[in-house]
């Protein structure tokens, strides 16, 4: 794989993980080969798999076969749990204690750990250091959960959907902490629902759905998995009309707008322009990760119907 | 496996002090119940109400019940900190998910229960000197100074296997049936073991049964200070509430560990 390998911190071999009838990671032969200060992306709809697969790696789920290793220990011991933090998917936390006690408490679990003062910068608390969690808004609430992942100088951060509830500068600001930390040497595991969010961070992302792994790659080569072009436009045309023209795999209509993803956008463009003179607001861009983690899950789906 | 390795740099050879984390999460554990006034009030009163109201204004043998019911609302007072705070303050605390964070932190599972003993010991103390100071004050009770420190004693040691009782309740149900169910054991727990009223005012049948109650045994051994107990051996209360205190420590220490959980 090119990938040295004393730069392997984790590694997951045949782990399969049902819940009852549910195949929730079917046989994940995920030799995660997570780099020093790489930052990992698991992508995948809802269901896919991706906070099981955190959980399991934390050492919160048992699984029937396979095994899992995190810098060689064994999940959920406290010697692993020392080197890790961890960001879950929390519906609240304990409102009667300041952002800051919070924090003293848990820095008090590590044995050498990360500065209130920089725990404090990196999570953006600066101004509500003193407050009680009661009062804070769900933006709020995460970054102090950020800052209780992190406050341990952990080699490996686990984000599971770090940034829900945060309004854009929020998550800016914390997309600049993460590369950061990943500047100085932490590695990170993160699911996210947002793909610009994965897009931006990830050196590589690993496409989660029905518990299989589809995809592995650098956004760049997932990106090029997906060989096709958007074109959206208005016009009037029938959409029937569109998805006839040459090298349309798709066309959908939103309020006004057409949008057709193309194999070949010159010759879509030069059939669609023969049927109709009336396009307007043209135009071009090639496939984003949307398209792809779109694409990509479509020929899942298909695959496993048929 | 041999390609995981572990550099000098990735073992953190300073160990956090474990006595510090007891220490820090106890004061977590204090601040936040001074915070909540709305569960540490009632818990306070009900149990001062319930002795003022029975042991003092309508005392039907005013000479000795006074004495008698303040051991023995006493002991129903130290045991409702206990179920509550470990009771539903886990069942909420895991409702909410927070206990998967401290799952998935460092935090040592002993820090986690050795820090809500030491808060619910806290508070029972205070919950014991308002009993005592109403008592000594309205009730006329007059006790020797190490009777008074023994029934103290006896009532913060005797309330452990309640603790183990409301840990394994937080552990097993749901944030919003805890409350319930932990009611549901304390209110009728605390009546059929005689906490309410003396015991021999029951009917036979319901004294031998009383037997089977943890918190019968623990109003007993309060009640073997002031020598107005039924006579039977301390070592049989000690017996049935360290075996209390085993089986709900097991079946908590089973539902902790257990990896799946919901």
């Amino acid at each position: 794989m090119g990938i040295p390998t004393c730069n392997t911190i984790a590694a997951i071999e045949n782990v399969a993980k049902t819940y009852g009838d549910f195949v929730a990671l079917d046989n994940i032969n995920l030799n995660l080969n997570l780099n020093r200060g790489e930052i990992l992306s698991i992508l995948g709809p809802n269901g896919a798999g991706k906070t099981t697969l955190i959980n399991l790696m934390l050492g919160r789920l048992s699984f029937a076969n396979g095994s899992i290793n995190v810098f060689g220990l064994k999940p959920g011991s406290l010697a692993l749990k020392r080197l890790c933090g961890a960001m879950l998917q929390v519906a609240d936390l304990p409102e009667t204690l300041t952002v800051k006690e919070h924090i003293h408490l848990f820095q008090s679990y590590y044995g050498a750990p990360m500065s209130y003062q920089k725990v404090i910068e990196y999570a953006g608390l600066s101004e509500i250091e003193s407050k009680l969690t009661k009062g804070l808004s769900g933006g709020q609430k995460q970054r102090v959960l950020f800052a209780l992942a992190i406050c341990g100088n952990p080699k490996l951060l686990f984000l599971d959907e770090p940034t829900v509830g945060m309004d854009v500068e929020a998550r800016h600001a914390l997309w600049k902490a993460i590369q950061d930390l990943k500047a100085q040497g932490t590695s990170i595991i993160l699911t996210t629902h947002y793909l610009e969010e994965a897009d931006f961070l990830s050196d590589r992302i690993v496409m989660l759905n029905q518990g299989r792994i589809i995809q592995e790659g650098s956004p760049e080569q997932i990106k090029a998995q997906v060989n096709t072009q958007k074109i959206r436009f208005t016009a009037e045309v029938d959409i029937a009309v569109l998805a006839t023209l040459n090298s349309v795999k798709r066309a959908t209509q939103d309020k006004h707008f057409f949008e057709l993803q193309s194999s070949n956008a010159s010759a879509t463009l030069q059939h669609l322009f023969n049927k109709t003179k009336t396009v307007e607001q043209l135009t071009v861009t090639s496939a984003g990760l949307e398209e792809a983690f779109l694409q990509l899950n479509r020929e899942q789906n298909n695959s496993v119907q048929q | 496996m041999d390609n995981l390795v572990l550099t000098a740099d990735d073992i953190n050879t300073k160990q956090p002090s474990i006595i510090n984390i007891y220490l820090m999460e106890s004061k977590s554990e204090l601040l936040r119940l001074f915070r909540t006034p709305g569960f540490y009030l009632p818990t306070l009163l009900f149990p001062m109400m319930f002795y003022l109201f029975f042991g003092v204004i309508f005392s039907m043998n005013p000479a000795t019940m006074p004495t008698y019911l303040l051991a023995t609302y006493s002991a129903f007072g130290v045991i409702g900190p206990a179920l509550f705070s470990f009771g539903v303050g886990i069942a909420v605390e895991r409702g909410q998910g927070w206990f998967d964070i401290k799952e998935a932190s460092p935090m040592p599972a002993s820090a986690y229960i050795i820090s809500r003993i030491s808060v619910t010991i806290v508070f029972s103390l205070v919950v014991i000197a308002l009993l005592f100071a109403l008592g000594a004050i309205f009730g006329g009770v007059r006790l020797y100074t190490t009777q008074w420190l023994l029934l103290a004693g006896v009532l913060i040691i005797g309330s452990l296997p309640f603790c183990a009782i409301g840990l394994a309740l937080g552990l097993y149900c749901k944030s919003n049936s805890a409350p319930a169910v932990v009611n549901l054991i304390y209110l009728p727990m605390g009546f059929l073991s005689g906490l309410w009223m003396p015991i021999n005012f029951f009917p036979q049948l319901m004294q031998d049964a009383a037997n089977l109650l943890p918190a019968y045994h623990f109003a007993q051994l309060s009640l073997k200070v002031i020598d107005m107990d039924v006579g039977a051996n301390i070592w049989i209360h000690l017996a049935v509430m360290l075996a209390y205190f085993a089986v709900f420590m097991t079946l908590a220490a089973k539902a902790y560990y257990k990896k799946d959980k919901q």
